[in-house]
């Protein structure tokens, strides 16, 4: 009857292996962690994607106005009377209304808080200087720069990318053990003499290599199909994606240590995520916030996490000249596996 | 090895508080090598806090433990290897199959049987490769029995395993618990079912508020209270006609005791006593509309100790 180990296999790869089948055969987990993240990226790209430099709609109460100002080539100048062109400006049709008046000047009507407002008056105003006969005094010629990395898409991938390891790390662990704590199998696994360490190496174990795949999922996409730049090399965002992840699978844990039920973990999950989603510039720069939210929001993990993978991604910096951004991942990786160890009930 | 000699479980004042109640209130058992040890009482006795203090989940306030002559205390690794245990309501992942949760389990024993060798065991060849979440009741609570046997245990704990059941997959489980019995496992089991009790225990404790107030075999429970069956009659709109006293005072009746309609009377002898009862029912003009009689059971025990029904909703 009695029969020596081996047959079974090591405990922590069998608990591996739980945990990769547990992944695998829910579908809606599988969908989430790596076609999501791509959808969201192929969608942004494509309406965010670069085109020609914009020529501005703009207005004009006479026919000699417009063919002046239609010397600029960024602007399309019609003419409208000008009650028609009031409608226009106010409805946004026209960025800029340019009126006669009967002492031979130009008015211009616009926003000053809209940036195309203020181009086309910038614009209007040199197609005027032009018109009338005047040279530049200085002479000068446009050299034109298409960067890559300075477009919307390569600001927004390495913000999914840190969305995505937020996400799949807090979940990941914290939703399994809050489920397994329901159904009382924590309680049925302590009885046993599995050892409590593996359980943890188990989700360590899985969460890297779910990283890798999930990583290189949405980045393989991001440089084929976008040509997103990736300028550090492969092992230094290798290295931030780790640690990042490791710091929210810490945050997840501390979520799940103590919670019983799951609608509670999705309140408490969603709590400590929505701050993130909102302030660590994911879709826009977190610099847009007053700066009397900086220190708060440059504390959050997610914007560590951003500011990391741009820094790796777009400029290509080293990891040492990033040290302060990964300091604040890591102190938010060792505080949350701490208490998370402390307040930990397997019941 | 010289523990053998000594109980299995040696259990000696144990009691656990919580916070306005005392679930165990100073308890002594011994549990001998072999047998099948049953823990009988209502819902709320202390039963399963008992259990979960011996299988190293709780700990005691008080009180003394000694398992296969080890201490939770001085060598809870050894301990879990040798216990197999079955929690009560343990749900077990649903994603993965029989084969791959009865292999994880079976990785944290050092020795056991082989993975098919227990999923034989309990029957459930056919369902090896099926997902826990498709398995009915009785096929779960089966895999939950093979996941405590995995490691060949020396000392096996069910807690409550047929609760919920239907009957069938009951009797099912009754016959395996039976075969591991015959294997001459140490087993002890909780149960609210006295007919559980009484088919699978060599001995029983009966529990009542965190106590121990009976122990035996079934049989020496049985007998101690001096009864040998159990009638119970109704008599149509006659229930205030009788009183207790006129029938305790019928030729073999010990007790009796009316409840919901229904008086119930403990008998020594069945066959002086029922043709007694029938004259007192006809001298007062009660028609007869039920009689039932049993052999005295736990629960007429219980009863009898208490007052109260095993299974008061």
């Amino acid at each position: 009857m009695k029969s020596n180990r081996g047959i079974a296999g090591s405990s922590l790869s069998q608990l591996t292996m739980v945990r990769y089948r547990e992944f695998w055969r829910e579908p809606e987990a599988v969908f989430w962690v790596f076609v999501f993240p791509i959808l969201l990226a192929a969608g942004l790209g494509i309406a965010f994607r670069n085109r020609p430099a914009d020529v501005l709609k703009i207005g004009a109460t006479t026919q000699q106005l417009a063919a002046a100002l239609r010397t600029e080539k960024g602007l399309s100048a019609e003419v409208l009377r000008p009650a028609e062109g009031e409608k226009a400006l106010r409805t946004g049709h026209i960025s800029l209304l340019a009126l006669d008046e009967k002492s031979g000047g130009v008015v211009y009507r616009y926003d000053d808080t809209n940036p195309d407002g203020r181009t086309a008056r910038l614009l209007a105003g040199y197609a005027m200087i032009r018109a009338s006969g005047v040279r530049d005094p200085v002479p000068s010629r446009d050299d034109l720069v298409r960067e890559t990395g300075a477009r919307y898409i390569d600001f927004l991938v390495p913000g999914l990318l840190g969305m995505n390891l937020m996400g799949s790390g807090m979940w990941g662990i914290g939703f399994s053990i809050v489920d397994a704590r329901r159904k009382k199998l924590l309680k049925r696994l302590i009885a046993s003499p599995m050892r409590r360490s593996e359980y943890l190496l188990s989700y360590l174990f899985s969460r890297l290599t779910m990283l890798l795949v999930e990583v290189a999922a949405l980045i393989g996409f991001a440089v084929l199909v976008f040509g997103v730049p990736l300028r550090a090399p492969v092992w230094e965002l290798a290295a931030v994606c780790l640690l990042s992840s490791l710091s929210f699978s810490a945050l997840g844990l501390l979520v799940a240590s103590r919670v019983q039920t799951i609608e509670a973990a999705s309140g408490l999950m969603n709590f400590v995520m929505l701050p993130m989603w909102i302030f660590s510039g994911v879709f826009f720069s977190a610099e847009r916030f007053p700066n009397a939210l900086q220190p708060f929001i440059q504390a959050l993990p997610l914007t560590a996490v951003n500011n990391s993978l741009r820094a790796t991604m777009l400029e290509g910096l080293p990891l040492y000249q990033i040290g302060g951004e990964l300091a604040i991942i890591a102190a938010w990786l060792l505080v949350s596996f701490f208490i998370a160890l402390k307040l930990f009930r397997w019941r | 090895m010289g523990e053998t000699s000594r109980p299995a479980l040696c259990v000696r004042g144990l009691r656990k508080v919580y916070e306005d109640v005392v679930a165990v209130d100073g308890i002594d058992l011994d549990v001998y090598r072999g047998e099948c040890f049953g823990l009988l009482g209502p819902n709320g006795a202390g039963k399963t806090t008992t259990i979960e203090i011996c299988e190293g989940l709780l700990s005691p306030n008080a009180g003394s433990l000694e398992i296969l002559g080890l201490t939770w205390a001085h060598d809870a690794a050894e301990l879990r290897q040798r216990l197999g245990v079955q929690l009560q309501e343990t749900q077990l992942a649903e994603k993965q199959t029989v084969a791959e949760t009865i292999r994880l389990f079976r990785s944290f024993y050092r020795t056991g049987p082989s993975p098919d060798e227990v999923i034989a065991m309990v029957q459930l060849e056919e369902k090896r490769n099926a997902r826990v979440g498709k398995l009915s009741g009785g096929q779960r609570q089966r895999l939950a029995m093979a996941c405590a046997l995995v490691g060949d245990p020396d000392l096996l704990f069910l807690d409550e395993p047929t609760t919920g059941l239907d009957p069938q997959a009951r009797r099912q489980l009754w016959d395996l618990i039976q075969r591991f019995k015959t294997a001459g496992r140490t087993i002890i089991l909780t149960t609210h079912y006295m007919d559980e009790a009484e088919k699978l225990s060599d001995r029983v404790a009966i529990m009542d508020h965190g106590k121990i107030i009976a122990l035996g075999t079934p049989r020496e429970l049985v007998a101690s209270i001096g009864v040998d069956h159990v009638v119970e009659f109704a008599s149509e709109g006659a229930a205030g006609l009788i009183d207790l006293a006129a029938l305790e005072r019928l030729d073999g009746v010990k007790r009796a005791r009316s409840e919901d309609g229904v008086l119930q009377l403990q008998v020594t002898q069945l066959h002086t006593a029922v043709p007694a009862l029938l004259a007192e029912l006809a001298r007062r003009g009660a028609p007869l509309s039920e009689l039932r009689t049993h052999s005295a059971t736990l629960e007429d025990v219980f009863v009898t100790l208490t007052g109260r029904h095993l299974r008061e909703e």
